[in-house]
């Protein structure tokens, strides 16, 4: 950053709208007139300014090389828009990017959303701009489009992001749920349960012993990591809200295969632990947004284990268990005391539990 | 994790399993008093580990599911008011009332908030005077301590926008109910580690003179409930009948003599309706005269509406260990956790929520444990 000409206007540590003037949102930063033409030009223009961002189109004209196209889309709704490890800014860069590298895809270009509510501090519009801008750097795309819309005060909740991304997938690869074979082996990309525990402490103001902080990264290197490695990939798939129980099960269900893990391989650092064992909850189902588990060949489990593990942000890298043709379409594991028994998708959320 | 791991060993449950195999000569029916070692039992798959014989039976030790249909609509009642910002622990928001539970109240724009504590309730009420704050005070000895701790407090302080929606129910009498109905079936009992670190296990002593029959006071990890049966099994194959305390390391006979005084100051022993099982006498708490300004049933009259309990749902036979929730023609097919018609379906510690979610393999005769 300090070689960054642009440091001293806008892609600084200081809000490039005149904080004298616009303390807050107002309607009029979404109304289409100068205020708007104001945020565009000084905030987002500056700070994802990329290849294809342009205000002088209606949309964005990019180059994507040979392959297939990948396109998702996610929304980010999140409270507190700050939490230990992340922000509002880095779930929405990280979700779309990792959506796009379970697909097998490279991360290209991403779209950027913004529906703000009347009366967010422009600081924090502000932050949550340069977390894009930071996360997106980090990740290897560039956001190309965007949008931005200000609802009435009290009828959001400080800033909502949606965020589409495309990547390419290179032509000979196939990575999807029905590549899962009888035999494959499962590889997670480290300890699960940070990120719902963070986010859970910084609502609730629970103050555990040590900060647990939000492993929210982005997953594309890793992912090529394991195809640079001559890993035989089958499946990927990240493990978000529902966390890794409901990410199994709904490959089981895909594939038609049975999943079986074993709870021990599963890496859960202590303090979540902790924290999990005090409200009554599982790990296996708390949230993560920088986690996924690999199908692979099982001949090259080991493989898979090392290449990811080389990362720093997945040096806890574990297999975890196998697929097999035992029981369809179910997810079992093999708890600590060394008996079965089925994991299955919840209902809703988890709720902390009496006592 | 420190404390916890070692009595999740494998190696430490296997020796148990075999010492209590090598003991064990005919069939016994033990139950496991406390939701939270159901819990434990299914998920770590325990019964696995016993001997053929030997069968856990589960008991009404969990909180969400015997509190009575008639309070949870009393609770969505008082929570639906635009005055009333309505808190609770967060497994009683699912418990279907007659036709709806606390978060659609939530949802349709009832103030209805989940917290750890009920002093977090009382924090609340005094930020913001202007509210009615309700503290749904559910659970048995366990948390007794703490609601009555909030309500002693509201009162030193006057705190006059708190109360409480009192539903305490109490393990003696229930073990008593089930002890002396004639179709019991139970023959040693597991007591719950956690009404025992406050309660201590006196209360139970004279229990297991008159009707003959062992009491373990048992923890909640595997090998803790492991150890329990063991030495519940043994008693009842030594012809003994005693109050043996497995959870040494938690409880002690006299308990928390300062939590009792605590339970007694702000609360008197009362008749209680169980959810499924219908009115046991002094089974429960309610509070003292001298507190009744804090009573959310007084304050928001709703204290004489009654609700008739649904037939169809067998968990008042489940929770006396009469049946278990595969023998219910509902389980799994019109009732399942995402539409429960018990409450025995509803909180992670209930007998059909967790066969549910952790044994739905049972019925299939192709099982292997492996």
């Amino acid at each position: 950053m300090a070689d960054d000409p642009r440091d001293d206007t806008a892609a600084g540590f200081t809000c490039p709208i005149p904080i004298a003037t616009y303390p807050h949102v107002l309607l009029a930063h979404g109304g289409g007139g100068t205020l708007m033409h104001q945020l565009i030009e000084r905030m987002f223009l500056p700070a994802f300014g990329g290849a294809g961002l342009t205000r002088q189109h209606d949309g964005a004209l990019v180059e994507i090389g040979p392959g297939r196209l990948a396109f998702t889309t996610d929304s980010y709704v999140v409270r507190p828009l700050f939490f230990p490890g992340g922000d509002i800014g880095t779930l929405a860069v990280n979700g779309t990017v990792n959506d796009l590298a379970m697909c097998g895809a490279r991360p290209l270009y991403l779209s950027v959303g913004f529906i703000l509510e009347e009366g967010l501090p422009m600081d924090a519009l502000w932050r949550v701009v340069q977390s894009i801008q930071r996360a997106a750097a980090e990740a290897g795309v560039a956001v190309v489009t965007g949008d931005t819309k200000v609802v009435d005060r009290g009828k959001g909740d400080g800033v909502f992001v949606n965020t589409a991304g495309v990547g390419v997938v290179p032509p000979d690869r196939v990575v999807a749920p029905d590549r899962v074979r009888v035999g494959d082996a499962l590889v997670l990309s480290g300890d699960i349960g940070r990120h719902g525990m963070a986010i859970m402490a910084a609502r609730e103001g629970l103050a555990f012993e040590s900060a647990i902080e939000s492993d929210c990264a982005p997953l594309a290197l890793p992912v090529q990591a394991l195809f640079d490695a001559g890993v035989e990939v089958h499946c990927l798939r990240d493990l978000t809200r529902g966390g890794l129980a409901s990410a199994l099960v709904e490959i089981a269900e895909a594939s038609g295969l049975h999943v079986r893990i074993d709870e021990r391989a599963i890496p859960v650092r202590e303090d979540v632990r902790a924290a999990c064992e005090l409200l009554g909850f599982d790990p296996l189902y708390v949230a993560n947004e920088g986690r996924f588990v690999a199908f692979v060949a099982a001949r090259d489990r080991d493989r898979a284990v090392a290449a990811l593990a080389a990362h720093p942000m997945c040096a806890g890298a574990a297999a975890i268990g196998e697929v097999t043709s035992g029981r369809p379409r179910l997810v079992t594991m093999r708890s600590p005391i060394g008996a079965t028994r089925i994991v299955d998708m919840l209902s809703g959320e988890q709720l902390p539990r009496i006592c | 994790m420190k404390f916890i791991d070692e009595y999740r060993d494998a190696g430490a449950a296997a020796r148990y399993a075999r010492a209590l195999a090598k003991i064990t000569t005919r069939p016994w029916t033990l139950m496991e008093v406390c939701g939270g070692q159901t819990h434990a039992i299914v998920k770590f798959g325990v019964d696995e580990l016993l001997p053929a014989g030997v069968t856990l039976v589960h008991g009404p030790g969990c909180p969400v599911c015997v509190t009575p249909l008639e309070l949870i609509e009393k609770a969505i009642e008082i929570a639906s008011r635009p005055e009333v910002t309505f808190c609770s622990f967060g497994d009683m928001l699912r418990v279907p009332g007659r036709s709806r539970d606390l978060l659609s109240v939530k949802a349709t724009g009832g103030d209805v908030r989940i917290v750890y504590s009920p002093l977090d309730a009382l924090a609340t009420a005094v930020a913001q005077p202007s509210r009615e704050v309700v503290f749904f005070a559910v659970g048995f000895e366990t948390t007794a301590p703490a609601n009555a701790m909030a309500v002693f407090q509201a009162a030193q302080c006057g705190v006059r926008n708190f109360s409480i929606l009192v539903s305490h129910v109490l393990v003696p009498p229930a073990m008593e109910a089930i002890l002396s109905s004639p179709t019991n079936r139970v023959q040693g009992f597991l007591a719950a580690g956690h009404v025992c670190t406050v309660m201590g296990f006196e209360e139970y002593e004279p229990i297991a003179r008159r009707y003959r029959v062992p009491i373990v006071v048992t923890g909640f990890e595997p090998v803790d409930i492991l150890q329990g049966v063991y030495m519940c099994v043994r008693q009842l194959e030594e012809g003994r009948a005693e109050v043996e305390n497995q959870y040494a390391r938690a409880v002690r006979r006299e308990g928390n003599v300062p939590a009792q005084d605590l339970i007694r100051r702000v609360f008197q022993v009362v008749p209680r309706k169980w959810r499924g099982v219908g009115e046991i006498p002094q089974s429960g708490l309610g509070l003292r005269d001298e507190f009744a300004d804090f009573d959310a049933e007084r304050r928001f009259g709703v204290a004489h509406h009654t609700e008739e309990e649904p037939t169809v749902c067998i968990s008042g036979s489940i929770l006396r260990g009469l049946k278990k929730p595969r023998d219910c023609s509902a389980f799994g097919r019109e009732c399942t956790p995402e539409h429960p018609l018990g409450a025995t379906m509803v909180s992670s510690e209930g007998a059909c929520a967790a066969y549910y979610r952790y044994r739905r393999l049972e019925a299939d005769a192709a099982e292997t444990h492996g």
